[in-house]
């Protein structure tokens, strides 16, 4: 399988996604420039964390901008894995190819911390591998990750069975506990925690690997 | 070019003495301009010039074996095998951070990130050491707090963004930091060894290229502001303090490394301290070149910047090179990619002079070498002075009680609430979270080797003998690595003392230096690079001398052994021994301070030797896999250490009885350095490493399930629930901060 990792200028998390699928997960993995115009031949595109255009103005809002974004919008409406961490959450949200936004934390300071999340659901491709009511330990780093929606559409989020990870330590203060979310069509997910950060036992966790071995059953079985 | 002579205000306010000025006329052979004036007065503070400490900074040891590059260039490099070497150094940011915490913090961390990109190596973790004044103190309880605040933020905000982890470091609240904190910032980047860059200019007609952030009339003196001591009037000078900018320096960070790998650099040299004025001149007093500029090239934020302005600006993110003549353009695209501005702004040339051209016309033209490495050189007088300390009235002692008070102190509490705001795992090389080791590790993923590191520094050791403080700071990191079965290598110093005009402070800055210089010299840790920064002092308050050292070490990369206590049912082993203890040497513990809330008397004694096998004791052991957990003893001594100990997810206990007949206070809480607590499943291999290497090492007791106790001879001094303990222990910072 090969992964396309974007890099927008200000992107931090680029080389731990790259180094997480080729290095820890065994698979192919290329570097895509932000104002490239098409993804090239890849099969799924991470959209990693970091502070893309320095968050300036809001988080995500530049990079939405960039080239490549069109790119990826194709790519996701072709039914192609877009996967956001992050960073690359906020700029998915931004984008519009998820609902809600990323805000400043409850506790308004940047807060690193290994967490306790569940995955949501098992009905996507990146969590088909979690077992469900397991508990997953993964680190979150950032400033504003606290996940809202109007009622609305956290409703309906969770009628369509997209919440795709949910905190069991809540420590941004999320509306509805909501780490992941899903798409409607399921193929494009974002969540805060960074699940690269946790793909082998020297990080402290090998929990992050869920996702991405969820992304691989699909393309073995494409 | 139009000069006079200069009237003695302007000379003064320029913090040049007379014979300072007569010296620069010398030199040049006519009156300097006014530009000229500004150039020296920069290039010739104490911040730029050392003229007060260089004369003993060459007491320290540079050279060792694995010394790649020592003190001169931006960093120190060490080679760690492999073909990789590491680049790292220290630096204050003391004055800016307590005019503007926030930023002040914030550019302390671009500037050492500078420091180690200009290199060529890529940054790969940041650590503090930090000073503040008390947090509940009545009067300046509320400014300590906003400035701890602010400072971390700034840390947080710079450090995060520019994606390079915060690893570890150091936090300590005292009153003398009240009008003058300190912000030390530690970087270290990694690269292979042919991939260094120098800040050296050469190639007479090459081209001097400037990148990065445009100029603006931000932190103009900065240098000589942190050259002098704060009065009531240093507030107006927050102008002074530069705005930092962590996404452009991470452009910045990503194009200078690409462009170095083009081929076409010469050489590379950040704009820090005195901007352009110091790239310029030191990287033509390298290389034995001239430097010719002109100013009209030079991209600037704001119109009608006058010469001064432009050559003594610190806007920050800015970078000077030296590119091959013909390949320019191999680096202009390079940096287009990133959407950085790059303009070619002079020539090197054979001269050996900066020629400084505005519209055309000669501003300045000064010979390189007598600004760059002349400065004046002071033997200022040094005069110690042994406080004057009288012995604390006794309180009757209750371990019971004092071990929690102790564990919330603001000195030895968790400071989560200041490492959560760093991300401390970016680039997913930080093997461990800051307080689950002693020593900070990151690894080097090409080489299968990682690098642990690890800062400190004692005010209150160092004010009571600044001698014997600075060798227990080497000491203590060299612990600290060799607890996580690191071997250390060689280490970087941040100097951070008062005036150096008065005799008394001198005479600390001397000792420390002496102190810092022989026990490095007996732990082979060469000091590769570092900063001196002086005239902390608010009002005629001098800061306590605090020298602040940070050590690196090497270790095979694996998963780390860290401090808490792992399962119930092992020998808990104290190598090293209880150690020895006096009323003098019982007055600089955390214990004198928190509980009898005093200070006398004389930091804790070392035995360098024996210090040195319990460290090469606890390294094999650690390395031999036999340690489920080790810890070194420091702040708070034995009881806070086991405290910390049982810190661990399971909250596993220990029940020890120790077999001393020091006082129960003394023997719970002396400092006494060379003692590591450690638990094994294999205490007679444990025991027989220690035996070899000349080592006690005691075994005073098991793990638990529940609970801790400590007992002298069999009397139980205390007994106390783990989660009750580790509530004050965690919980007490934020209480602090709010």
């Amino acid at each position: 399988m090969k992964f396309g990792v974007i890099v927008f200028p200000g992107s931090n998390c680029d080389h731990d996604a790259f180094f997480a699928v080729s290095n820890n997960l065994g698979q192919q993995a290329e570097f895509i420039w932000h104002d490239s115009h098409s993804l090239g031949d890849i099969d799924a595109v991470i959209l990693p964390g970091g502070f893309s255009y320095g968050d300036y103005l809001r988080c995500g809002a530049i990079a939405k901008f960039s080239p490549v974004m069109q790119a990826v919008k194709k790519f996701a409406a072709d039914g192609g894995l877009v996967l956001g961490v992050c960073n690359g959450f906020q700029i998915l949200c931004e984008a519009g190819l998820l609902p809600g936004a990323l805000v400043r934390n409850r506790g308004l300071k940047f807060i690193c911390r290994e967490l306790r999340l569940r995955a949501g659901t098992t009905n996507s491709p990146f969590t088909s591998a979690a077992e469900p009511g397991r508990i997953y330990r993964m680190p979150i780093a950032h400033g504003e990750g606290c996940y809202v929606a109007d009622e609305r559409t956290l409703d309906e989020l969770e009628a369509e069975d997209r919440v795709a990870f949910r905190y069991i330590d809540n420590a941004n203060g999320s509306m509805r506990e909501i780490a992941g979310i899903l798409s409607r069509e399921r193929n494009v997910m974002g969540m805060m925690p960074h699940p690269e950060r946790a793909t082998e036992p020297l990080m402290g966790s090998s929990d992050g690997l869920v996702v991405f071995e969820s992304m691989l059953r699909v393309a073995v079985h494409a | 070019m139009s000069t006079a002579a200069f009237s003695p205000e302007i000379i003064a306010q320029h913090q040049l003495t007379p014979a300072e000025y007569q010296k620069i006329v010398d030199i040049l052979g006519r009156e300097p301009s006014y530009t000229e004036l500004g150039i020296f007065s920069v290039m010739w503070s104490e911040h730029c010039s050392y003229k007060s400490s260089r004369l003993h900074l060459k007491k320290l040891p540079t050279r060792g074996k694995l010394v790649v590059q020592g003190p001169g260039e931006n960093a120190g490099i060490i080679d760690i095998g492999g073909g990789y070497v590491i680049a790292f150094k220290i630096e204050s940011h003391n004055h800016p951070s307590f005019i503007e915490p926030f930023q002040g913090a914030a550019t302390g961390v671009g500037g050492i990130l500078r420091d180690i990109f200009t290199m060529g190596a890529r940054p790969i973790a940041v650590m503090d050491s930090l000073r503040f004044g008390r947090l509940d103190d009545p009067q300046t309880g509320a400014r300590n707090r906003r400035i701890l605040g602010g400072v971390v933020a700034g840390i947080a905000h710079y450090g995060n963004c520019f994606g390079v982890p915060t690893v570890g470091g150091e936090c300590i609240f005292e009153p003398c930091y009240d009008g003058n904190p300190l912000v030390n910032v530690f970087a270290l980047g990694v690269c292979r060894k042919e991939d260094v860059f120098y800040a050296k200019a050469a190639g007479t007609g090459n081209p001097v290229i400037y990148v990065g952030a445009r100029t603006g009339r931000d932190g103009i003196h900065g240098a000589s502001m942190a050259s002098a001591e704060f009065t009531e009037e240093s507030k107006q000078k927050r102008p002074n303090v530069q705005v930092g900018d962590p996404f452009m320096e991470k452009l910045l960070l990503e194009a200078c490394l690409e462009a170095m790998q083009t081929g076409a650099i010469v050489g590379i040299q950040d704009m820090g301290a005195a901007g352009l004025t110091c790239s310029t001149c030191e990287m033509g007093s390298r290389g034995e070149v001239g430097i010719e500029i002109e100013l009209d090239r030079v991209p600037q934020r704001e119109t009608g910047m006058t010469p001064y302005e432009i050559m003594l600006s610190e806007s920050q993110e800015r970078m000077l090179l030296v590119a091959d003549k013909g390949r320019e353009q191999e680096v202009f695209d390079v940096f287009r990619k990133w959407g950085l501005e790059a303009s070619e702004i002079g020539i090197v040339t054979n001269d050996g002079k900066l020629r400084v051209r505005h519209h055309g016309q000669v501003v300045a033209e000064i010979p390189n070498r007598e600004l760059a490495d002349e400065a004046p050189l002071y033997a200022r007088p040094h005069v110690a002075r042994v406080p004057d300390l009288p012995a604390s009235t006794r309180k009757p002692a209750d371990i019971q009680t004092a071990l929690p008070t102790l564990l919330a102190a603001p000195d030895i509490c968790s400071k989560r609430w200041i490492w959560e705001q760093y991300d401390y795992q970016v680039r997913t090389n930080t093997l461990t979270h800051p307080e689950q080791t002693d020593a900070a590790i990151v690894r080097v993923k090409e080489t299968g080797t990682s690098v642990a590191m690890s800062l400190d520094g004692n005010g209150r050791y160092c004010y009571l003998s600044p001698r014997e403080g600075a060798q227990l700071a080497v000491a203590e990191c060299c612990r600290n690595l060799s607890v996580v079965g690191a071997t250390p290598v060689a280490a970087t110093n941040c100097l951070n003392f008062g005036n150096p005009e008065r005799p008394e402070i001198m005479a600390q800055l001397v000792d420390a230096v002496e102190g810092m210089g022989d026990a490095c010299r007996f732990f082979e840790t060469p000091i590769t690079g570092g900063n001196v920064s002086l005239y902390n002092e608010t009002l005629g308050e001098g800061i306590y001398p605090t020298p602040v050292i940070g050590i690196v070490g090497l270790l095979k990369t694996a998963a780390p052994v860290t401090v808490p206590f792992k399962n119930a049912g092992r020998s808990v082993i104290l190598l090293g021994g209880i150690g020895s203890c006096d009323e003098a040497r019982f007055g600089s513990t955390e214990y004198a301070k928190e509980i009898e809330k005093q200070l006398w008397g004389l930091p804790p004694a070392i035995d360098l030797d024996h210090e040195k096998r319990v460290q090469a004791a606890i390294r094999e052991i650690v390395v031999a896999g036999l340690a489920e957990s080790a810890h070194d003893l420091s702040d708070g001594g034995l009881a806070v250490a086991l405290a910390e100990c049982c810190f661990g997810p399971a909250e596993i206990g220990a029940q020890v009885d120790i077999p001393s007949d020091l006082r129960p206070e003394m023997m719970a809480f002396h400092e006494g350095p060379s003692r590591v607590l450690l638990s094994t499943a294999h205490p007679k291999e444990v025991c027989e490493i220690a035996a070899r290497h000349g080592v006690k090492a005691s075994i005073v007791g098991v793990t638990i399930e529940k609970g801790m106790e400590i007992r002298q001879r069999g009397n139980t001094l205390g007994s106390w629930e783990i989660a009750a303990l580790r509530s004050a222990y965690k919980e007490a910072l934020e209480t602090h901060v709010r």
